[in-house]
């Protein structure tokens, strides 16, 4: 990222428009994320959009770069698989909060855990969008949905203070509604060396009416107005657990840790879609050797 | 053939293994061909684990029916084995801390006890106290001389072995291997006095090698760059081979946190651009399904094997079974191209494995070895000519440069042969969405907004077509041994082997008979198979599960059914004899009998003692008694204290149901 020159945000329109419904905080994060690749100067050829299932994980079909629109929950491992295959490419991982933190949570903390060198964008709107509304984990408490119908009893899950906990060095939260810090924060978290999560707020305007534009407009601060700093862990993890009348948006925790790639000894040699391949026949007979 | 099969029992953790191996690499290194078969379980240490090693001077197939020599590391397996020993064997023993009771075993069968302590004096006066574990070396040499095996290998296995340790440890071993040589040397005669070896094997090289490891050599010779495992009785094995050498061969190797996630990470991996590999056993291939259609649907080259174990569930996990054909056949929702193979020997396994990575990316498709865990864990000596070491890597049509002159890159292009052209992500100008929706030739999705049931239909066509090519790329079944037999066998994946080998039996029993064996299941060849089987007089599966899996496959995709099925699952593998039997059972129209034997009454009540702490006592008599008030007959065993010999007590075992009707302490 050396010589950076920035791209047209008309570079990543994708194939077909969005089928999301009129007003749907994708679109925001959509918008976001063409503007922060074009700020970083990132050819759409270089660029994989892997994602799983719902409205949210529709969006690679949405933006111009390579893209994998993979099973529910498995957005993830896939992910992890081509961005080892071929650590040239810019791998941002794109989903629901049903996705990430539901079905795929299990492989989140584990991603995280490893720093892996890939970003993910979490389109939080606390319900299951494309399954017509039901609770997500991270539905309020109390909340009527198709499958709450007494209202939500489970405790919605944290996710920052999950990701600070779990190893992630790049913690941020957005709103699709603040799409200019959005694409700042998306743009932050695709340059940082490391797993970098952003969950951003993105509204469902169809099946969510407690978490509405509105809502979030009266409660979210930015943290970069305010003078906290992003390196000390436990400030992260108290700051994570703020909610209610006043919500922090910004980047939540960032710090240098080493990555997963650094530390194998086979990736470390540089991506492996451009290593030799096979074996030749002396390695070959060695390797039978040891078995005589 | 010349042959002699050594049997060593004890308990897991005596390193019955370590001796096994250097017996084993021992008689590779002299030209003579092994196979070995270890029934262990899934504990480290404790337990009875029973390891076999048959050594031919031909290539042998299977562990076989006999037993020549036995050492019994421990009194349990003094006592349980003894008995299985050939006419004119011999059973070695530490004579200093067990005792042999000369009627559990043939009269003509030598019992070798050997006094350690006498045996080793000078050892340890020269080296210091031995450890128990040095008992099996000092065995081993005994077996070298009782096989006319002789001392030098076996020492330069050793030396191999302790390499990395230091001189002392090296000699010490050596000093033992020679006393137990000289020891039996001193009491009796080798019981084959020469071996003929094959000129031509003792010039080659013959690695003692796993299904595993050959399964990982032929990735890596493939170009595998990636391979992702969650640990998983019987596949483990090809991750810590890949594991340890994974700088030296060039594989990243990630273990990952499930099996949802090996899977999904090799199919990401696929798309990345690289060879992947994954493998797993029945219980993780669950887990797996959903995403094999998604390499399906996406037309990502992938390999991933299976490694059948005794299911179902958690089921027995070291022992082995064939019995998830139809996991892996019905493998995911919905339809799509796939290869499924099911090796049959350790060479072929590292050919199948080649071939599935040349077919997964010449087709775009995920490609499922099916093994089993005798396949995948027993290791035999193969000549190493027979690993091809110059396998050509043809990544297929791949997309290496594309500009707008000419046209849009359609990922999905409908092309007669079913296959479009693969760019990788990175390319410039052939940007695409690998979708696990349903799409058009632009990987754009048909599933919501634009459902277009002729697209629709298209695209099914063109990713099924490339079936049709697969199929002529693979190399038809044939008919092994005589073609007029009056029995033929069908076989697939390791029982292979062991039906291969009974067809000599069958011949000197009258029975004239030959084998087809399935390796390939999708695509499959109907038409040479029923071909064979529409000439066949009576045909009988041969299979390790209850339900004739393999005879039911063939019947959907024939029409053929079998006129008889020989099932074993009981967790271990089956041996020549036993398919004799069957297949005279069949043909005399006997009714399958499942009532227990007295080998098997024999283990249900060692089950009993060592499940009730009740180990101070042996079975010491079996006798079938008709029915006692228990709506079946039984089979009463008596017991007698180990030391004294005094009975103690009596348990009867239904003959049919196995149950368990009575246990009376005297
Ligand atoms: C294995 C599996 N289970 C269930 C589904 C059905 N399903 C599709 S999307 C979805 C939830 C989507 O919620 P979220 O990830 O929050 O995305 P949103 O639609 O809200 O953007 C579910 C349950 C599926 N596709 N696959
Ligand atoms: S259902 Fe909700 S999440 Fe899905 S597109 Fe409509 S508004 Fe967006
Ligand atoms: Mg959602």
């Amino acid at each position: 990222m050396s010589t950076l020159i920035e791209l047209p945000v008309e570079t990543y329109k994708g194939p077909v428009d969005p089928d999301w419904c009129p007003g749907c905080g994708d679109f925001g994060v959509l918008k976001a994320l063409q503007m922060a690749s074009g700020k970083l100067g990132i050819a759409p050829k270089d660029m994989l959009i892997v994602s799983g299932i719902g409205c949210s994980s529709n969006l690679p079909g949405f933006i111009h770069s390579y893209g994998i629109h993979s099973l529910h929950g498995r957005s993830i491992p896939v992910a992890t698989g081509a961005h080892l295959a071929n650590t040239d490419l810019h791998v941002v991982v794109t989903g629901g909060d049903g996705d990430g933190y539901g079905i795929g949570l299990g492989h989140l903390l584990h991603a995280m855990r490893r720093n892996l060198n890939m970003t993910y964008l979490v389109m939080d709107n606390q319900i299951y969008g494309l399954t017509t509304g039901q609770a997500s984990p991270t539905t309020g408490l109390g909340q009527k949905t198709k499958s709450t119908p007494i209202g939500n009893f489970e405790n919605p899950l944290n996710p920052l203070a999950l990701a600070i906990t779990s190893g992630a060095t790049f913690v941020a939260r957005g709103f699709s509604g603040e799409q200019k810090q959005l694409s700042d924060l998306i743009a932050k978290a695709i340059a940082h060396k490391g797993f970098s999560l952003v969950d951003i707020f993105s509204p469902c305007v169809t099946y969510n009416k407690v978490n509405t534009y509105p809502w979030f407009k009266e409660r979210v601060y930015k943290l970069e107005e305010t003078d906290f700093t992003t390196n000390d862990f436990h400030a992260s993890l108290t700051k994570a657990f703020e909610w209610g009348d006043k919500i922090p948006l910004g980047v939540l925790y960032e710090v240098d840790h080493p990555i997963y790639e650094d530390s194998d000894p086979v990736l470390s040699q540089g991506p492996l879609v451009k290593q030799k391949l096979g074996l030749d026949k002396k390695l070959f007979t060695e390797l039978l050797q040891e078995l005589v | 053939m010349q042959e002699i099969t050594v049997g060593i029992a004890g308990a897991a953790g005596d390193g019955l293994d370590k001796s096994g191996d250097t017996l084993a690499r021992s008689s590779g290194r002299m030209g003579l061909h092994v196979y070995a078969y270890n029934s262990y379980q899934s504990i480290i240490r404790g337990g009875h684990i029973w390891l076999k090693v048959r050594i031919g001077n031909e290539k042998v197939y299977n562990h076989g029916d006999n037993l020549n020599v036995l050492i019994a590391l421990n009194q349990d397996s003094l006592e349980r084995h003894s008995l299985e020993v050939n006419d004119g064997g011999v059973v070695i023993f530490n004579s200093d801390k067990f005792k042999h009771d000369s009627a559990l075993q043939k009269k003509s069968v030598f019992s070798l006890g050997l006094p350690m302590a006498q045996i080793t004096k000078d050892t340890v006066a020269k080296y210091g106290p031995l450890q128990p574990i040095m008992q099996n070396t000092i065995a081993l040499g005994a077996v070298m001389y009782l096989c006319s095996l002789g001392v030098e290998e076996a020492k330069a296995v050793l030396m191999d072995t302790f390499a990395h340790k230091d001189q002392k440890i090296v000699d010490l071993n050596i000093s033992l291997l020679n006393d137990g040589y000289a020891y039996a040397k001193s009491q009796t005669k080798p019981i084959m006095s020469q071996w003929n070896i094959n000129a031509e094997l003792k010039k080659s090289m013959l690695p003692f090698i796993t299904g595993n490891e050959a399964i990982a050599l032929g990735a890596v010779a493939s170009g595998c760059k990636f391979y992702s495992a969650y640990p998983m009785t019987p596949a483990s094995t090809i991750l810590h081979w890949m594991a340890s050498h994974a700088k030296q061969v060039g594989v990243a190797v990630k273990q990952c946190e499930d099996e949802l996630s090996v899977i999904n990470m090799a199919i990401g991996a696929g798309i990345g651009g690289v060879r992947s590999m994954c493998a797993t056993a029945g219980g993780g291939f669950a887990l797996m399904t959903e995403a094999i259609g998604m390499a399906g649907i996406m037309e990502v080259p992938v390999v991933c094997v299976e490694v059948q174990r005794g299911g179902p569930s958690t089921g027995l996990p070291t022992k082995t079974e064939q019995a998830d054909l139809f996991q892996v056949y019905g493998a995911s929702q919905g339809e799509f191209p796939k290869l499924i193979v099911a090796p049959t020997t350790v060479s072929d396994a590292y050919d199948a494995t080649v071939e599935a990575f040349h077919m997964a990316d010449k087709y775009q498709l995920p490609a499922l070895i099916i093994s089993d865990l005798l396949l995948s864990e027993h290791p035999e000596t193969v000549e190493a000519s027979k690993f091809n070491m110059d396998v050509k890597i043809d990544r297929g049509e791949l997309v290496t440069s594309w500009n707008e002159s000419m046209g849009k890159y359609k990922r999905y292009k409908f092309t007669d042969s079913g296959v479009s052209p693969r760019a990788l992500p990175g390319t410039a100008n052939t940007l695409y969405v690998s979708p696990s929706d349903d799409h058009d030739e632009e990987s754009i999705l048909i599933s919501d907004m634009y459902t277009t049931p002729a697209t629709r239909k298209k695209i099914m066509e063109k990713r099924m077509r490339k079936m049709d090519n697969l199929l002529k790329d693979l190399t038809p079944p044939k008919l092994e041994g005589p073609d007029d037999a009056d029995v033929t066998l069908l076989c697939w994946g390791s029982t292979y082997g062991v039906v291969k080998e009974s067809l000599e039996l069958l011949n000197k029993v009258g029975i004239k008979a030959n084998l087809l064996c399935i390796k390939y299941i999708v695509p499959f060849h109907v038409k040479e198979v029923m071909e064979i089987l529409n000439k066949a007089k009576k045909k009988y599966s041969v299979e390790v599960n209850f339900t004739s899996q393999m005879a039911r496959f063939v019947r959907s995709e024939t029409g053929i059914a079998m006129d008889g099925h020989i099932n074993r699952y009981d967790g271990e593998p089956i041996e020549p004899t036993f398919i004799v039997t069957k297949v005279k059972g069949l043909l005399t129209n006997k009714p399958n009998n499942t009532h227990l034997t007295e080998a098997e009454a024999m283990d249900m009540a060692y089950h009993y003692l060592r499940t009730h702490g009740l180990e101070s006592m042996r079975p010491v008599k079996f006798s079938h008694e008709s029915t006692n008030g228990h709506n079946e007959p039984t089979w009463l065993v008596e017991f007698a204290d180990k030391k004294t010999g005094d009975a103690t007590a009596k348990l009867k075992l239904g003959a049919f149901t196995g149950s368990n009707h009575e246990f009376v302490k005297l």
